[in-house]
């Protein structure tokens, strides 16, 4: 009953998101399309946590790091080379290749839940360090200046495959974001579908009786980890394309904790929440950042997104912990029951 | 001869103050198996402690070894009984609340006080050491950590709430059952935790100034520290600080501060794969 109502869901989504991708280009305005455009972007780096955190139980806390090195990685190469593909390549490569790296270190010493949150964030915000003190005109990779805390702008967007001369434009971006989002939601269902995706959550439910089954939960999660890093390049790489420009407050606290409370405020253990949690957010935080009233109501000249962000990651801890796509599907369902009953 | 001596100096001052930053959280995370994400905002809030009284002219050392550690400690009992209490058992939820502290406290830190560095000079003036020229306040700073350590070591040896601590630490349902009030100790605990860091984030003000995010330069090296070093509280805190601000003061001085925090997180990564449960998972075990 529960997987068809899913699957009919997923047709649902596909549906709307197949005529979103070719209806919404001639009907919004260019400014609401750039925005929307963002958005998907967001939420490809949020669903890459939900996947990571949610179903492989691995506390990547860090996760920006990886939409970062993907974003960094595409700069660099899109500089030097010009044409778009391989750069988008090496933007879900690089992040992969790190996160293989320090996920071997991590998963394979068997750190702790905890120690993993910290390690992965830590190592944002020595990145963050690190990218800030390259400004000097000594710090480049063949013909691109990494700029340090001023990043690194003017970036060539994406282009038609194997034609530079054919970069896309707004709409086209829109539809490439609106796609990758339908992408990346659908693949990681099917992952989770899968057996693969059925070992995660049997580990994350309890990784002792995984291991005495015969998996190797180990194994496992490192893959999980690599390719949730892959996925978050990848948005790295579109935002990078979008705005023309990568800077290294991606690796920042600010932005890590952002994600963090993105996942939360959907639904963690959930894709849709992720998404709903990252548009609710960012809207938010845009429509504060726009309003007057509220501030001054408050006596202040603006209100500082770190106020907001903290308020709502303690108030849905404490009040809400499943996030608002498990509460409202809880609060359906009991309905019904009352209802059938 | 003088610039072995400055190297020594210096290495000596990158542990202590990795120590000084780091063991307000040692101690949280000992007793309760919580990190504190908002350690770095009560380090911030230590500095504001100092600087902002005195700028109002009260004296720099009343207000960093009294008002900071006090102001600061009364806040985490405050935050404790509010955020920390209805979340125990439940360690990621209260890592996330403290995480939503700490991005609340930075808000709320620029909205009431802006962005701009504030700043107050070094006391003690500076000494000379053949050809080169070292602050006192080096020296106070590694005195002042030394001293510290060794009050909290005989604070929890020696007295009778450092037992009830320990015992807590060890067997929470064992202490409760022999008639401790856990909860109080917890309390008293995450507040002795605020205030070590409220102190530390003192005694750093005058060198470094003090701005709303400033918690973000701190962490990364005090997460490192503590998770290195393991449960144990002192014996964690001191042995990995050695360890990292060694390799993170060597390396700086043959390249740059800024490689030298990677090499301390290199070193601190390589380290866990060997003892996923710090230093004194395996070593020092049973200490404090």
């Amino acid at each position: 009953m529960s997987n068809r109502a899913s699957s009919a869901g997923g047709i649902v989504i596909a549906a709307l998101g197949v005529a979103a991708l070719i209806g919404v280009p001639y009907v919004v305005e260019l400014f609401t399309l750039v925005d929307v455009a963002v958005y998907c972007i967001l939420s490809i780096l949020a669903l890459s946590l939900a996947f990571v955190w949610g179903y492989a139980g691995i506390l990547s806390f860090g996760q920006s790091a990886f939409f970062g090195l993907g974003g960094y990685a595409y700069a660099m190469a899109v500089i030097n080379l010009g044409e778009s593909t391989v750069p988008v390549l090496a933007g879900i490569l690089v992040p992969m290749i790190f996160a293989a790296l320090l996920g071997y270190f991590m998963i394979y010493g068997r750190v702790s839940d905890v120690y993993l949150a910290v390690i992965t964030l830590t190592v944002s915000l020595i990145l963050y360090h690190l990218i800030n003190s390259t400004s000097g005109p000594e710090y480049t990779i063949g013909r691109a200046r990494l700029g340090g805390h001023n990043g690194v702008p003017g970036l060539p967007p994406i282009n038609v495959p194997g034609n530079a001369s054919a970069p896309l434009d707004y709409a086209d971006t829109f539809r490439l974001s609106l796609g990758a989002l339908l992408l990346v939601y659908f693949t990681l269902r099917a992952v989770i579908a899968s057996r693969f995706g059925r070992v995660l959550v049997a580990i994350r439910e309890n990784e002792l009786r995984a291991e005495l089954l015969g998996y190797d939960s180990r194994r496992y999660k490192l893959m999980a980890f690599t390719l949730g890093a892959g996925i978050a390049g990848f948005a790295g790489v579109l935002f990078a394309s979008w705005g023309s420009f990568i800077g290294p407050s991606v690796f920042g606290i600010a932005f890590a904790a952002q994600v963090i409370v993105w996942i939360l405020v959907g639904g963690l253990g959930t894709l849709g929440g992720a998404v709903v949690g990252t548009v609710l957010i960012q809207y938010l935080t845009t429509w504060l950042g726009q309003t007057k009233a509220l501030p001054a109501m408050l006596g202040l000249s603006k209100i500082d997104p770190s106020l907001v962000l903290g308020i709502v990651l303690i108030l849905f801890v404490l009040l809400v912990p499943s996030g608002i796509l498990p509460t409202l599907r809880k609060l359906l369902r009991s309905r019904q029951a009352a209802a059938s009953a | 001869m003088d610039y072995a001596a400055i190297f020594v100096i210096q290495v000596a001052y990158a542990i202590a103050s990795l120590a000084l930053i780091s063991v307000g959280l040692a101690v949280i995370y000992g007793m309760m198996r919580v990190i504190n994400f908002a350690h770095g905002e009560f380090l911030m809030l230590g500095g504001y402690a100092v600087i902002l009284p005195v700028q109002a002219g009260v004296n720099v050392w009343f207000a960093m070894l009294v008002i900071a550690p006090l102001a600061v400690g009364l806040f985490g009992v405050v935050v404790e009984r509010i955020v920390i209490r209805p979340l125990y058992g439940r360690v990621i939820d209260t890592v996330l609340a403290t995480w939503g502290l700490s991005l609340l406290l930075i808000g709320l830190a620029s909205a009431a006080l802006g962005y701009y560095q504030e700043g107050s000079k070094p006391p003690l003036g500076s000494v000379v050491i053949g050809a080169y020229r070292e602050s006192v306040y080096t020296f106070f700073v590694i005195g002042i950590t030394a001293a510290i350590m060794l009050a909290l070591y005989v604070g929890l040896k020696r007295t009778r709430f450092g037992l009830l601590a320990r015992g807590t630490m060890q067997n929470s349902a064992m202490a409760a059952g022999l008639g401790v009030d856990t909860g109080k100790v917890y309390a008293a605990t995450f507040g002795l935790g605020a205030a070590l860091s409220g102190l530390a984030g003192g005694i750093l003000a005058p060198i470094s100034g003090v701005v709303p995010v400033i918690g973000a330069t701190y962490i990364a090296k005090a997460f490192i520290t503590v998770i290195s070093g393991g449960a144990t509280v002192l014996a964690g805190t001191a042995s990995a600080a050695t360890l990292l601000g060694a390799v993170n003061q060597v390396v700086t001085f043959l390249s740059t501060p800024v490689v030298g925090e990677v090499a301390l997180l290199a070193a601190a990564i390589i380290l866990l794969r060997l003892l996923p449960a710090g230093i004194t998972g395996r070593l020092f075990r049973g200490g404090i």
